[in-house]
């Protein structure tokens, strides 16, 4: 059976593995394309003929009241939610739509979850392990060594999230702000060229927001990774954005530098006319 | 090389030590001595226990996709029996021509109902090398399709239990029928020998149970090597957190169908254990009830240890040899019992007990250490 | 011969239409019976038939007995004394019999000394049209259709005349309508091509035979209009079989339906996997056995009494499942089933132990055995119309439970967001056991449907559960309509397939059918959509 998955695995290199993770195309600039997408849950349209652009090495912030659709926008573009209508575009090459979540993810797109999800039977070690771009068929994935090398690397990436001490510890007895970074450390080895981030901060004391933002900022940049980062947490928002994108009811409402956002009436209105400084859930 | 890895983990040792000295002690407590001797195992016992063994590797086999996996399979009774029945077609045609009805070629049942010729999922299981690499593909290759099917559509947890359950139902169905072409009803029985070794002597009795006793270290060791590697530490993430395993890159799907075609193979090599050891194959097999029953073992020793599943399933079919024998009405109670006790007071099984009494002692100690520690 | 034959119900009927039939005294003599029977005792059939024929014109009253046992072969001889007796049970070496003048007691004779009066075809027809005429003449409106039937296609020229006046007198159009069918038949016979307008679209096998023989007719007008008749009656005998299996299909259905939608809101709604749901539905069967046991000869009051007790019953078992089990295995939905799993074997060896490991007879009330005649090809037996009223009646109460009732609301509340539901005060554990005994107790009603159905025995849950799992599976979890639509199409699926390839073939072909369904459509025929239904 082992070799026979391993040619049907092989079989699928030549074909379709080979253009997935071949370079993402961003010559013509934006590395991720939402055009007129609009997805309905029995009648109620989560997202409306939203259109969306996000740069190369971009870091962008979303931000908008519960049920603007925020999370469904993210499960479109990692596969797990098909929209009714409208087209997904990874670079000028990849339509995202015509992907599964496995294909998207090696194509070189990272999620962080609203919730933390870690494994939690593994050590902090092992889900970095399993975070790692390598090869992720099968009879690699079971003959795989530990090399020093990557040993080296998540031992780096155990260092920049500062759980260094708890990694041969179960992932499940971490805090909830220590199972953000370890999500955070996942997405590192993953090394993707797109971060989709959702609510990165919850839960987190100021201190560990504040070395957040360092981590986000750092990582995003042209060629490198560009960043989109989901949150309610205003001062957040605020400390690491350059633009900001409102959602609201599906479509998007404004777009723009921090402040020009939160001047514009409309935003205000629906905010309700709240202080967009304070933290608006 | 992946498969020595589990060769330097402490307790497969431990398991492969204390496996291989049963072995080698039930082997010469039936040999060197004297049947009137007290300690003197017969061979019907010896039977016995190497039935117990093929059961054993029948539970590693449901450990492995329950216990790593998170795919509870109410369905391996059927790649067992479905490596049993391969073995049977085997010694049904080693029977040849001294069949009650002494036809050269059909067996006796086929000729009860005047076929003429063998059908043609029969022609080659006269050759041992086809027949053993039956029992291994049947399985396989209805767990590659079964499971091609279900982890593609994702029907995972409650809903794959209850399609398994269905498709061993179906199968049971199936095989009861004579137009089948197993026996229908009877199922296989009346075999003479294997390998030219005849069945009923008590040296080839012996022999399978040491048959069975390597292929239940085998198939531990093989579990094991899958479980250290990182394909292990994947269908483990898969058991936790499907969804993020997917959004990791790995395709989840083939994952789980890999380790369920395996497992269906080592319940399939099981089955064919079974069989000569017991000298019948039969659609009770494929029962429902009986592939719930493996997985009461597997619950009994504790899930996703491997050697767990072999003691919960020696252990529950020691019980039912005892209970079956000195009060048959209570069995059906101790076994519903032993389901819902082991559910509900004992998660993780024997070896969660164990683990348990482990860690603590081992806790204990340290505290007891330490102070020495402070004070040198 | 064949004339003889033919000739004698007509002779018979001449007589006692115009009152030809010579009134005979009440002192029957002995020697004449004993000679009308003597004659009987021939080797020759031809002669036997003049005898029968001597017989009916004899106007003897003890005539219509003596026919029918000949019929039966119970009129026999003894070999020495040559008396004539009836044989009153034909089973060991020495036989109670009755004398055949007198019919009074006879002791027991021996079945080496007695001789039986032997018939052929020919002769049993002759017997059966005389008995059929003379039937005609009773009161029992259904005596006189069966004798009507009985008569198709054995009218003679002899008959007609008075069969004519008989339609004229008869008041019941079911008996006037199959004689009319009878002469027309005999019309047909004789090459009338008219005959056949009467015939056409009767269901009848004998019109059938006799349009049948009209095909092969010398007269090319006659065989064209037979033809076609035929093909007009072949159509509607599809039709029939095809509504028949519909029925059938239904009927399954019905039990399919009952039998899973109680595990529909178990499941479906509560997310809770009952393995016992099947020995709830047999604990529903059994209740129906104990009522019908503590209220013997009034099996009709039993059975609508069962209706609340098996509910009772069910939903207390259910509720007693759910406290001492499934409630600590709450979001652990595979120890669940496992649980339920032990608790099924329990309850099994339970009924073994206690009641018996055998099947126990339910009995089905009068107004509930027999069956409703929808024409001669069609008729749909009771107890099975019965049970698909019930599943609906069911379905439709419990629907308005789910929608109309707080209850209803509570549970979805409660399934849908439960922490949520628990800040707004609702007691979420309270809701589970109300609803898993609701659940519960509707497959207790499925119990006592099935107890009209089937054998009640241990192993009676065991045979429903995975069924009913598939139908809620391929109705898609969580939607009472679905689960309907599924086991309704299933039951007729498995009847349609079933005349093909047999009924467990037609089993395994359903199985495999939903098992690449779910593949499909992992969330059945009417899957719940949108984020809730994601998690």
């Amino acid at each position: 059976m082992s070799f026979l998955s391993s040619l049907a695995d092989r079989d699928r290199v030549f074909d379709f593995l080979v253009p997935a993770t071949s370079p993402v195309d961003v010559r013509h600039g934006p590395i991720l394309y939402l055009d007129d997408v609009t997805v309905t849950f029995d009648g109620f349209r989560a997202i409306d003929n939203l259109n969306l652009t996000i740069d190369d090495g971009e870091l962008r912030c979303i931000i908008g009241p519960n049920g603007a659709g925020k999370t469904t926008m993210m499960d479109i573009i990692t596969g797990k939610t098909r929209p009714d209508t409208g087209s997904v575009w990874f670079g000028s090459r990849h339509n995202l739509l015509a992907m599964n979540e496995p294909d998207i993810a090696s194509l070189g797109i990272g999620r962080k979850f609203q919730k933390p999800t870690v494994f939690e039977a593994l050590s902090v070690f092992e889900n970095l392990e399993l975070a790692m771009a390598a090869d992720k068929r099968i009879l690699p994935t079971l003959t795989a060594r530990m090399t020093g090398e990557i040993r080296d690397r998540i031992e780096e990436v155990l260092e920049t999230i500062g759980l260094t001490e708890l990694r041969h510890g179960p992932a499940g007895i971490l805090s909830h702000g220590q199972k953000q970074w370890l999500e955070i450390g996942m997405l590192l080895m993953q090394r993707p060229r797109l971060l989709l981030v959702d609510e990165p901060v919850a839960g987190m004391t100021g201190q560990e927001m504040e070395r957040t933002a360092e981590l986000l900022t750092g990582l995003a940049g042209k060629g490198k990774q560009s960043v989109v980062v989901v949150e309610h947490d205003m001062g957040f928002v605020r400390s690491i954005a350059r633009t900001v994108t409102v959602l609201h009811q599906g479509r998007v409402l404004a777009e723009g530098s921090m402040d020009q956002v939160a001047s514009d009436p409309k935003v205000i209105e629906v905010y309700l006319g709240a202080d967009p400084d304070e933290e608006v859930a | 090389m992946w498969l020595t890895r589990p060769f330097r983990e402490r307790s497969t040792q431990l398991f492969l030590g204390v496996l291989l000295a049963a072995l080698a002690i039930v082997t010469f407590l039936n040999l060197a001595l004297p049947a009137d001797n007290p300690l003197h195992v017969s061979t019907y016992t010896v039977t016995l226990l190497g039935k117990y063994l093929s059961y054993a590797l029948l539970a590693v086999a449901v450990d492995l996709v329950w216990g790593y996996l998170g795919i509870l399979s109410l369905g391996h009774g059927a790649f067992f029996a479905l490596g049993g029945y391969a073995m049977g077609m085997y010694l049904m045609r080693q029977i040849g021509d001294r069949g009650t009805y002494g036809d050269p070629v059909l067996p006796d049942f086929m000729v009860f109902l005047d076929w003429d010729s063998l059908p043609w999922y029969w022609l080659g299981f006269d050759m041992p090398w086809f027949a053993f690499l039956m029992v291994m593909l049947a399985p396989g290759l209805l767990a590659l399709v079964f499971g091609f099917l279900a982890f593609r559509s994702r029907v995972t947890g409650v809903y794959l239990s209850i399609i398994t359950q269905a498709m061993t139902f179906a199968l049971m169905l199936a095989f009861f029928r004579n137009e089948m072409g197993f026996g229908g009803n009877n199922g296989l029985t009346d075999f003479r020998e294997l390998l030219n070794f005849d069945l009923r002597s008590d040296a080839t009795r012996l022999g399978l149970f040491i048959a069975t006793g390597i292929a239940l270290a085998l198939g531990y060791v093989i579990c094991r090597a899958i479980v250290a590697s990182k394909l292990g530490r994947v269908s483990v993430a898969t058991r936790d957190a499907e969804a993020r395993t997917r959004f990791l890159g790995y395709r989840v799907e083939r994952f789980q169908l890999f380790v369920f075609v395996v497992s269906a193979m080592l319940a399939g090599v099981a089955g064919a254990l079974y069989v000569p050891q017991v000298g019948i194959i039969n659609p009770s097999e494929f029962s429902p009830i009986f592939s719930i029953e493996i997985v009461l073992w597997v619950a009994l020793g504790g899930r996703g240890t491997l050697y767990g599943a072999v003691i919960g399933a020696i252990l529950v079919n020691y019980a039912k040899t005892v209970f079956t024998g000195a009060m048959p009405d209570a069995w059906l109670f101790a076994l519903g019992g032993l389901f819902v006790l082991v559910t509900v007071f004992l998660p993780k099984g024997i070896a969660g007990l164990l683990a348990y009494r482990f860690k603590r002692d081992r806790q204990a100690s340290r505290s007891h250490d330490s102070p020495k520690e402070a004070a040198a | 011969m064949r004339m003889i034959r033919s000739f004698v119900p007509g002779l018979l009927l001449l007589c006692l239409l115009f009152g030809l039939v010579p009134v005979v005294q009440a002192q029957e003599d002995e020697a004449a019976g004993q000679a009308l029977l003597e004659a009987l005792a021939v080797s020759s059939y031809e002669a036997k038939s003049e005898a029968i024929e001597s017989i009916i014109t004899s106007g003897d009253e003890r005539s219509r007995r003596w026919l029918e046992e000949l019929l039966g072969g119970k009129l026999q001889r003894h070999k020495e004394t040559g008396r004539f007796v009836i044989v009153l049970e034909n089973r060991g070496r020495n036989w109670p019999v009755i004398d055949a003048l007198s019919f009074e007691d006879a002791g027991e004779m021996s079945r080496r000394d007695l001789d039986r009066i032997g018939i052929n075809n020919a002769l049993r027809g002759q017997l059966q049209s005389a008995l059929a005429v003379l039937d005609l003449y009773t009161d029992d409106v259904d005596d006189r259709r069966d004798a009507a039937r009985e008569l198709l296609g054995s009218v003679d020229a002899a008959m007609v005349e008075p069969l004519r006046e008989l339609v004229g007198s008869e008041d019941d159009a079911e008996v006037r309508r199959l004689l009319e069918q009878g002469l027309a038949i005999h019309r047909l016979n004789e090459g009338d091509i008219d005959a056949i307008a009467e015939l056409e679209g009767s269901l009848n096998s004998r019109v059938r035979a006799a349009l049948n023989s009209a095909t092969r007719s010398d007269n090319p007008l006659v065989a064209d209009a037979a033809s076609a008749a035929l093909l007009d009656i072949e159509q509607k005998l599809r039709i029939n079989s095809g509504l028949e299996t519909l029925y059938f299909g239904l009927s399954l259905g019905s039990v399919l339906v009952l039998a899973a939608i109680g595990l529909a809101i178990t499941f479906g709604v509560m997310g809770v996997i009952n393995m016992a749901h099947g020995e709830l539905i047999m604990l529903g069967a059994y209740t129906t056995w104990g009522m019908q046991q503590m209220l013997p000869g009034q099996p009709g009051l039993a059975l609508v009494l069962a209706i609340p007790a098996g509910f009772v019953v069910s939903a207390l078992a259910g509720i007693a499942i759910e406290r001492g089990v499934i409630q600590f295995l709450k979001g652990r939905p595979l120890e669940t089933l496992l649980a339920t799993f032990g608790v099924s074997l329990i309850l099994q060896q339970l009924v073994r132990t206690v009641i018996s490991p055998l099947n126990r007879t339910v009995v089905s009330p009068e107004w509930m055995s027999g069956s409703l005649m929808i024409n001669e090809g069609l008729s749909l037996t009771l107890n099975r119309l019965f049970v698909l009223g019930f599943a609906l009646v069911v379905f439709a109460c419990l629907m308005l439970v789910m929608r109309r009732t707080r209850l209803g609301l509570e549970v979805r509340a409660v399934t849908q967001n439960r922490a949520m539901a628990r800040a707004m005060g609702i007691r979420a554990t309270r809701v589970d056991i109300m609803t898993f005994a609701l659940g519960s107790g509707v497959a207790g009603l499925a119990g006592v449907a099935l107890s009209q159905l089937t054998n009640v025995g241990p192993n009676l849950g065991q045979n429903y559960i995975i069924d009913s799992f598939m139908v809620v599976v391929f109705g898609g979890v969580g939607n009472l309509w679905g689960t309907l639509v599924a086991g309704l199409s299933l039951g007729v699926i498995n009847q349609v397939l079933e005349p093909w390839v047999g009924a467990v073939l037609a089993k395994i072909v359903v199985l495999v059918f939903i098992i690449l369904f779910i593949q499909k459509r992992p969330r059945g025929l009417f899957p719940q959509k949108g984020r809730a239904a994601e998690g």
